[in-house]
């Protein structure tokens, strides 16, 4: 099957780079039957692709560890879900599933694109066929061959790391990978219009829903990781914008605030050189991102192997960056404005600033995260910047964003009136204001806690107003009850309301966030019936008594768990659990370092987080860190509202696509007419 | 005044809040990132560097970790190779850290020559790959 699969690998290699020169040449010059062979050659790479991803996994079942790879990441003993995601648990599987993800996202887009945007296809097809073809050849000349045998056949593999041995793991990388990849399709498109000069609204139509999808899975994606981070690496938090991290928000925050600016130019025909740019900077951050993780340029708790890999990816990410800055600066004439900013008060002037925060925050993330190598380069020493310099930033920025996200979606177009103000805010701005008086009153004085919770009623209050409005409106227009007017409200207006609910879990997000200001920690060692007190911000003192060390071994390890009582002021919760795990071969012997499983107690308030360092000299008396964790829960909730706002918006169907365009259109005449 | 002077005017402001919040963030939170040799140089040409926060970067000395967990301290030496420092660390070291390991040490040189570490990270070269069978 290796065989086979190797050999997939330089059929999708040819027929890519035949895809390539067919599709820009077919499309240049306008040559059917080249730009019908660069789409099949786009669905035969994928078909290409999946079976080598298909020998890939058969060669993982068979646990032939001849294979390196096989040997590397599995192992007899490994619970067989691991064994189906060791396929991207190491680079090289990684690479294989990032050029086949690729491939299908670019089949679908041969297919799914309606027969308007047709001439744009085969510049797409070119696009996706050189970025696929880009990640197999690291494979066949990067020395990152999946499909690479050993001399000799160990008997065992040497497994997977513990700490990928997580539901967390299983889920998180193909997410963040799916909207990683993705994001190539908009960069496709993007292109095809520069390469192809069809710069009208048409391209944008078909560039949004994919954006829109890549921006879906990375934030399906991060926040998974988030919560992997938390549950399994034991540090009691899940974000510490080391680079890793970093190098998936910064994506996300371009595409962000390109889902934001797309609709000033569909609405005003503005900021097209805006859009163009940030999809392209988008993807490019993307590459960039792949290339921090695997090149180990950057020191990282996460790096992953490191390896000349890197090197093919800067060099990618240089020649990239040229071809497509140099094609969008030949097109920059093609791409003015239809009309002016008339005012600074009107949502097109509050989603030009909401875009600079986004672009400022993400190159403020960009330059945290560069820090170590600019200074070196500047002052010959490195210097670093941690947490503290990205809190310190982006606690502010993200605020005046969180604000701008109850202003942005109320306030008129092109000019808003004191009546039309004094009707959207008035009592948005009562409730915030409110919030932050009974939060003084009540004693809290973290400043920015204290307005993450205040903006974030404000918004809050915006996004239920608008409902209310809205629903009130449809019935007493068609007499509808309210539960039916709510909903037929939010399916007519996916994208709006869909919209308002990704805002609403976002604000559940900063004040998750804000939660975080009041994290308590104590460390501890106790022997089986002592304590430790620990008070939480809301008052209450939580007592933890040790009960007990049991050890046993499991399937792949050996466990040993520490039992604790909790108690709420004196008031018993019940026992929560927490291990320390000593992964082993088939012979039982140990593999790996320890690792640890945290125990939790989540509600709705706090999460009690507790980590078991070790036992002392092999007695029960054991050492623990305790944590306390306000309104965790809430950013997973909040993440989940994200997603589901965003698949409404997604969904297909709702205002059909003609009226929209003709509603555009039309509004684009009047800019004309007065410019 | 037209909207798009107004415009120009509100983005300097943002973007030089943005410049100021990075600029001052730097300064007050960056730390020296140095391999062993490096503090020694420094420490020879400035000896006000004692005592300054800074992030070490170095591999541990085989056979040189005394645990404590009891008393949750963890001595150590970390080198580059050539200088060598001992590290004293009050607290919980993460699962990946043994005495073969790369750390970076986040803490502070004091003058008896022992860095006294608020944080220390491990990192493996490769941490999501087994360790290789010895």
């Amino acid at each position: 099957m290796t065989v086979l699969g190797g050999l997939c690998l330089w059929i999708a290699f040819l027929v890519g780079i035949w895809g390539a020169l067919a599709g820009f040449v077919g499309g240049r010059q306008g040559r059917r039957d080249l730009e019908q062979s660069a789409r099949h050659a786009v669905f035969a790479m994928s078909v290409a692709l999946w079976v080598a991803v298909a020998a890939l996994e058969w060669a993982l079942f068979q646990h032939d560890f001849n294979v390196e790879y096989v040997a590397s990441y599995t192992s007899r003993n490994l619970p067989i879900f691991y064994t189906w995601s060791a396929l991207y648990a190491g680079q090289k599987g990684s690479l294989l599933f990032w050029a086949s993800v690729l491939s299908l996202f670019g089949s679908l887009a041969m297919v799914l694109t309606s027969r308007r945007h047709r001439a744009l296809l085969p510049y797409v097809a070119g696009v996706v066929c050189t970025v696929a073809t880009f990640f197999i050849s690291v494979m066949l000349f990067g020395q990152a061959n999946p499909f690479h045998r050993l001399a000799y056949t160990p008997l065992d593999g040497s497994g997977l790391n513990p700490q990928l041995q997580n539901p967390g793991m299983v889920f998180h990388p193909p997410m963040l990978y799916l909207g990683y990849i993705s994001i190539t399709i908009p960069f496709a498109f993007a292109m095809a219009a520069l390469l192809s000069k069809r710069l009208d609204v048409d391209w944008l139509v078909a560039i949004r829903k994919w954006t829109l999808l890549s921006w879906l899975f990375l934030s399906v994606g991060i926040c998974l990781g988030m919560w992997w981070a938390y549950v399994e690496l034991g540090w009691g938090g899940y974000w510490a914008w080391d680079p890793v991290e970093n190098a998936s928000l910064l994506p996300w925050l371009t595409m962000t605030a390109f889902l934001h600016s797309v609709m000033v130019q569909e609405k005003r025909g503005m900021l097209k050189k805006w859009n163009l740019a940030l999809i392209i900077g988008s993807w490019l951050l993307s590459i960039f991102g792949t290339f921090i993780t695997r090149s180990g340029v950057i020191s990282s708790v996460h790096s992953f192997t490191q390896s000349n890999v890197g090197y093919f990816f800067l060099f990618f990410l240089i020649a990239a960056a040229t071809a497509s800055f140099t094609v969008y600066g030949r097109r920059l004439p093609l791409l003015a404005a239809e009309t002016k900013l008339e005012s600074m008060v009107s949502r097109e002037a509050s989603f030009l600033f909401n875009n600079l925060l986004f672009v400022g925050i993400a190159f403020s993330v960009l330059w945290g995260t560069l820090f170590p190598i600019l200074s070196e380069l500047v002052q010959g020493t490195k210097v670093t910047v941690g947490p503290p310099f990205f809190n310190q930033v982006n606690i502010p920025l993200g605020l005046a964003l969180l604000g701008l996200t109850g202003i942005g979606p109320l306030i008129a177009w092109r000019r808003a009136s004191l009546p039309n103000l004094q009707r959207q805010f008035a009592v948005p701005v009562t409730v915030g204001v409110f919030t932050a008086l009974v939060l003084l009153v009540g004693g809290m004085r973290d400043f920015y806690a204290l307005m993450a919770i205040a903006l974030g009623a404000f918004v809050a209050a915006t996004v239920v107003q608008e409902f209310a409005r809205g629903t009130r409106a449809r019935h007493r227009q068609y007499d509808e009850p309210y539960a039916l007017a709510l909903g037929r409200l939010l399916g007519r207006n996916r994208r709006r309301y869909g919209g308002y609910i990704v805002h609403t879990g976002m604000v559940i997000l900063f004040i998750a966030f804000a939660g975080m200001a009041f994290k308590t920690e104590t460390e501890a060692t106790l022997r089986p019936g002592e304590s430790t007190v620990l008070k939480s911000p809301y008052g209450w003192t939580y007592t933890f008594t040790h009960l007990g060390v049991s050890q046993y071994d499991a399937l792949n390890r050996q466990v040993t768990a520490a039992t604790l009582e909790i108690a709420r002021d004196g008031k018993r919760l019940g026992v929560l659990t927490t291990e320390k795990r000593q992964h082993v071969d088939g012979l039982g012997r140990p593999t790996f370092q320890p690792s640890t499983e945290v125990g939790i107690r989540s509600d709705l308030r706090e999460d009690l987080y507790v980590v078991l360092a070790g036992l002392v000299n092999g007695t029960e008396q054991a050492v623990f860190r305790f944590t306390i964790n306000p309104l965790v829960w809430w950013v997973w909730y909040g993440g989940m509202i994200v997603a589901l706002g965003g698949l409404i918006v997604m969904w297909p169907g709702g205002t059909p696509a003609v009226k929209r365009t003709q509603a555009g259109y039309a509004v684009r005449l009047v800019g004309e007419g007065q410019a | 005044m037209n909207a798009g002077t107004k415009f120009a005017i509100g983005a300097v402001l943002i973007v030089g809040s943005v410049g100021y919040l990075m600029a001052s963030g730097v300064k007050q939170t960056g730390q020296y990132f140095l391999t062993p040799s490096e503090l020694s140089q420094k420490i020879a040409l400035d000896p006000s560097f004692y005592n300054v926060g800074m992030k070490v970067g170095a591999h541990v000395v085989p056979g040189s970790v005394t645990r404590d967990l009891a008393a949750r301290t963890l001595r150590f030496q970390v080198t580059d190779g050539s200088a060598r420092y001992a590290v004293l660390y009050r607290g919980l070291p993460p699962d990946t850290f043994t005495d073969s390991v790369e750390v970076v040490v986040e803490g502070r040189l004091q003058k008896d020559g022992i860095i006294y570490a608020t944080n220390v990270l491990a990192k493996c070269g490769s941490r999501y790959e087994a360790v290789p069978k010895a």
